[in-house]
């Protein structure tokens, strides 16, 4: 593995809220009083897609001794920023509070959450920046959202996961992609689950190895319903990135999807140009886990077929354990394109972030 | 390169095609809306019999949820795995500038042209009476 140069843009870490009761401060008075009375400010509601003890979740040597991995500032600086000498890192809160039932509910804990991360985080480091976390089911208040948080430069990115209700490219959730867009902020698809419907094509599965292995199928569903809904063509100018999707699954992807269109494009006359091209043109992923195979000459294979070298960026998405020590990216990659992940392309696809 | 006498025009309809063979290869003659052109009778692709596809419109769309329909009979579906043609110049509908099927040069000409020659009458008697499609090869 390599080690990131200095200056590079970690394009996906991951702060934690120490516990729901954090956010009482940032939620009004309605809604502070709603949630004491039902005291869900006791619970820590943790997203099932990432339980906290999976080894997948948090990098031995970055589990500290007491509350979540990258619940603490401090340590999230030593450990994301200072031993990568990162220049901006961006900040995805992974909470159930995107998921919860209740459409309200969930919008008033997101906004807190959007408050919490701005005063907790992004006031004490200059280096953070972060995604809005939206209420994912409710595309009309996450629009609201995107545009009352739109107003920080800071945050450069809005953040839903990649299985939820509906597909993403659905028109139902286009009042979403209609905001990101016109604020010109990324949507970051991240991975993991709402679990409204099972994880897998097949229905539920017994075992973390099956449920997280089969989440790269679930991205490409993601890039499925984006491309073929016309999510593209509707809103030309919208970049989606796919957080912790892995990335050799992609030139697989395209070939199967290119093959397909050829044959039944009528059905979605709207494209006029193949899923690769939306995917090149619009679709960014970030590199870690990258799924790297054993040898170099295969990596070099996959970067060919894949045949754009703009759709990597750069990430360590700490506190999760896909390598060890600080060696973030793949062997073999030639310079040109190390040099590309780590900064241009970051900067190209956050254009809120300054050179 | 010859002039083929394929057929005369009364026997291509509009909206269908005539397979004949010139010079050993396999050739579809078609009548849109009263013009003649020819297309080989292989999918670029895979070397399905093209000219056995459907022949049909243009799908277009200028966005989600809007549908347009034109250029009635001029694309060709190929029955193998349903890549679209436009039977004018043989372009393919997803990749117009490096798929195409080859096209050949058609005319309409009277028999009493043909009498005088030199045109290939291969299959087709010709009498100075009727107007002959004529194919280039």
């Amino acid at each position: 593995m390599t080690i990131p140069a200095p200056g590079a843009i970690d394009c996906d870490i991951h702060p934690a809220l120490p516990g729901t009761h954090v956010l009482v401060p940032y939620l009004d008075d309605y809604w502070r009083a709603h949630v004491k009375m039902r005291g869900l400010d006791r619970d820590n509601y943790n997203a099932s897609a990432f339980p906290p003890n999976a080894p997948i979740n948090a990098r031995p040597d970055w589990r500290p001794p007491k509350g979540f991995p990258g619940s603490d500032l401090t340590t999230l600086q030593t450990q994301a920023l200072d031993a990568f000498q990162t220049r901006y890192a961006i900040c995805n809160v992974l909470h159930g509070s995107p998921a919860i039932f209740s459409e309200d509910l969930s919008a008033a804990f997101c906004r807190a959450i959007n408050d919490w991360i701005s005063k907790e985080w992004l006031d004490r480091d200059e280096r953070l920046r972060a995604s809005i976390v939206v209420p994912m089911h409710s595309p009309d208040l996450a629009a609201k959202e995107i545009e009352r948080c739109a107003a920080d430069p800071r945050f450069v990115q809005v953040l839903v996961w990649e299985m939820t209700e509906l597909p993403l490219g659905r028109r139902l959730n286009w009042p979403m992609l209609r905001a990101a867009e016109q604020a010109d902020l990324p949507i970051g698809v991240h991975a993991g689950s709402s679990y409204r419907h099972p994880p897998t094509n097949l229905g539920w599965p017994s075992y973390y190895l099956e449920d997280y292995v089969s989440w790269s199928t679930g991205f490409a569903g993601v890039l499925n319903s984006l491309i073929s809904e016309g999510a593209f063509v509707e809103f030309p100018r919208l970049k989606i990135v796919l957080m912790e999707s892995g990335v050799t699954w992609l030139p697989a992807w395209m070939w199967r999807a290119n093959k397909t269109w050829r044959g039944v494009r009528a059905e979605v006359p709207w494209l006029d140009k193949s899923p690769a091209d939306y995917a090149r043109e619009h679709v960014r992923l970030t590199i870690q886990p990258f799924d790297t195979p054993p040898k170099t000459e295969q990596l070099l294979k996959i970067i060919e077929e894949i045949d754009c070298e703009d759709m990597l960026l750069f990430s360590t998405d700490y506190p999760h354990w896909h390598f060890d020590g600080t060696d973030a990216l793949p062997d073999g990659l030639p310079e040109r394109l190390l040099r590309k992940i780590q900064v241009e392309n970051p900067l190209k696809t956050y254009t809120r972030l300054k050179p | 390169m010859a002039r083929h006498v394929v057929a005369t025009v009364d026997e291509i309809a509009r909206g269908t095609c005539k397979i004949v063979t010139v010079s050993g290869r396999e050739i579809g003659v078609y009548n849109v809306h009263g013009e003649y052109y020819a297309l080989i009778n292989r999918c670029p692709h895979e070397g399905a019999a093209l000219c056995l596809g459907p022949i049909m419109g243009r799908f277009e769309s200028s966005r989600p949820g809007e549908y347009s329909l034109s250029h009635e009979g001029e694309m060709l579906r190929c029955p193998w795995h349903g890549w679209e043609f436009d039977i004018k110049t043989g372009q393919s509908w997803c990749h117009p500038d490096s798929v195409k099927a080859r096209t050949y040069k058609v005319e309409v000409v009277a028999g009493e042209t043909l009498a005088k020659g030199p045109f290939v009458a291969e299959t087709v008697p010709v009498t100075i009476e009727q107007n002959y499609v004529v194919v280039e090869l």
